[in-house]
């Protein structure tokens, strides 16, 4: 079977600054694949070019055997591409379950329907309590699940996380983590950046690391954290220890 | 929860209902021609107000050119019927089809333009129309038409002996205006605005097509102003490029909502209540001494209100901030 995602020999530069040189990067039906990489690596980046923000300078973006490089962000949703925001972006004015509703619109057109998904979305992601509160009242963890919340309700085949495990607080984190695997066990493909290493390492099934623009190393989590150019340009000599 | 919601929505339509039926039976008490006139005023900017608030507070494309679409519903009712006998009927459909269509022409470049361009594209193209309808001799230019009076007529929607006809038109109106909204507020669309105007980028990555929301606010939007600025040519029996597309109209279109509460379905009803009467009124009691002491009592008293409540007036009524938000 082919990958649900694919990237081909991916560039965007922006004027003279390459951000992503030649990556090509593919995520399989089912998998946990996370995205990591120092500042500057260039993942948020391919993420966006992932998600349909911009177009790529150069090569190709495939989804579920689709040609997707030049199709709007709209549209890659509703082929199955749900994403966060790293600095999320709720809609502020409109309550829990509002937000939501938003998201679950694009598979159910009748508003019962779409109500009802949005209760179960908030009900899986633990936030049904909150429902009735308007998402500018939210403490920055619920936000981060509301980004997520609003994703699901979308029904995606491929979830992008943009650091959503960052800033937590190690409880708010495992919360997150475990939703995370819920999420996976719902039969949906993730692919996640994230900079908490401890955190996103024993979560991943693979690990894709950026440096520089381009994938330095891909591999099993345990193989990635030990390889030497990784943790020359990222990890630093305590992990190599730890590892 | 989700009775809650239901039970709010049925509660809403309820009480309109009600405020529908007791402004029908206004006249049965108010036969002041002069007090009838401000009932009219206030029932159309209501609907004015009304309908701007679907771009403008719900999708949040904030337009100060809306008298533009005013200007248009008029003439193209004026002109279908003194030129080729239309009916204003007619005419005022045709009226609300062609500013929809000018609506979503203009949206399509201007759409890309965010926050404060916006505004000021909307007010430009807006004075530019109006230029043009002075310099159109074929349409009046600034000499205006006016509408011969052929005796009370439904048919030809014009009447001189009482008011009445034009209340009840104005009111239903209104009530349309404010049906629409209710209705759009739990659909699709009404989602979509809202999501648009919180936040293009995430709407758009939940697979909101940003652009087509817009346009749809625009033409919904645009259609039902150009009825009541049909229907304002119709009560005045005379326009005029200035008095049916200055840019008083585009603002008391937006300030009745913005004062009542921008972005909410008992906003603009609320605040057309309060101001267009205030309007009138300080006009009317200290107006007369010709040092503009009338338009310092309503800048001021839009001043205080502003700065009291900016929530709008309709946050007197709910305990929380909510707009339009299931509970």
């Amino acid at each position: 079977m082919t990958a649900l995602l694919e990237t081909r020999g991916v560039w965007q530069r922006f004027g003279g600054l390459i951000a992503n040189s030649d990556v090509s990067i593919s995520v399989g039906r089912g998998e946990i694949v996370g995205l990591i990489g120092p500042n500057g690596a260039g993942k948020s980046t391919l993420f966006n070019l992932i998600a349909g923000v911009l177009p790529p300078t150069q090569g190709s973006i495939w989804f579920d055997g689709e040609d997707v490089t030049h199709m709007p962000a709209a549209e890659r949703c509703q082929r199955g591409v749900g994403r966060t925001f790293q600095v999320v972006k709720s809609f502020e004015t409109m309550t829990v379950i509002d937000n939501v509703i938003v998201g679950a619109l694009v598979r159910n057109t009748v508003m019962r329907e779409a109500r009802r998904k949005a209760y179960e979305v908030l009900e899986f992601t633990g936030l049904a309590p909150r429902a009735g509160v308007l998402a500018s009242d939210l403490v920055p963890a619920e936000k981060r699940r509301l980004e997520v919340a609003r994703a699901l309700a979308t029904e995606p085949k491929l979830l992008l996380l943009d650091e959503v495990l960052t800033g937590l607080t190690p409880t708010e984190a495992q919360t997150g983590v475990a939703l995370v695997r819920k999420v996976r066990d719902a039969g949906i493909t993730v692919l996640m950046v994230e900079h908490v290493m401890e955190i996103v390492m024993p979560l991943v099934d693979r690990a894709i690391v950026l440096d520089l623009g381009k994938v330095l190393v891909e591999g099993k989590p345990s193989d990635v954290v030990r390889d030497p150019k990784v943790i020359k340009a990222y990890l630093g000599d305590r992990h190599a220890v730890g590892a | 929860m989700d009775r809650n919601f239901a039970a709010r929505r049925r509660r809403d339509l309820i009480v309109a209902a009600v405020l529908a039926a007791l402004a029908a039976l206004a006249p049965l008490f108010v036969k002041d021609v002069y007090v009838q006139n401000i009932l009219i005023l206030t029932l159309m900017y209501a609907a004015l107000s009304q309908s701007w608030n679907i771009l403008s507070g719900y999708c949040g494309q904030i337009s100060l050119g809306h008298a533009l679409y005013f200007g248009i519903g008029a003439y193209t009712t004026e002109l279908l019927f003194t030129k080729f006998g239309v009916l204003p009927w007619f005419g005022m459909l045709a009226g609300g089809a062609i500013a929809a269509v000018i609506a979503m022409g203009l949206g399509y470049p201007f759409f890309r333009l965010r926050g404060h361009y916006f505004v000021i594209a909307t007010i430009v193209i807006a004075e530019i129309g109006l230029l043009l309808f002075q310099n159109w001799e074929w349409a009046g230019a600034a000499m205006g038409i006016t509408i011969p009076v052929r005796g009370d007529s439904w048919l030809k929607f014009q009447f001189m002996r009482s008011k009445l006809p034009y209340f009840y038109f104005a009111l239903a109106l209104c009530c349309l205006a404010w049906f629409v909204t209710w209705w759009l507020e739990d659909s699709k669309w009404g989602f979509w605005w809202r999501a648009v105007k919180d936040n293009p980028e995430a709407a758009e990555s939940l697979g909101v097509v940003v652009f087509n929301s817009k346009m749809g606010a625009a033409a919904v939007s645009a259609f039902l102003v150009a009825i009541g600025g049909a229907f304002y040519a119709q009560f005045l029996a005379y326009i005029d490029p200035e008095s049916v597309m200055g840019f008083q109209f585009s603002l008391l279109m937006a300030l009745p909502a913005v004062l009542g509460g921008i972005g909410t379905l008992w906003g603009p009803v609320l605040g057309a209540a309060i101001l267009i009467p205030m309007t009138e009124l300080t006009r009317s009691f200290i107006g007369g001494s010709g040092r503009g002491v009338d338009l310092i009592v309503y800048g001021t008293l839009i001043v205080l209100i502003a700065l009291a409540l900016p929530q709008g007036l309709v946050s007197l009524f709910s305990r929380s901030k909510a707009k339009g938000a299931t509970r």
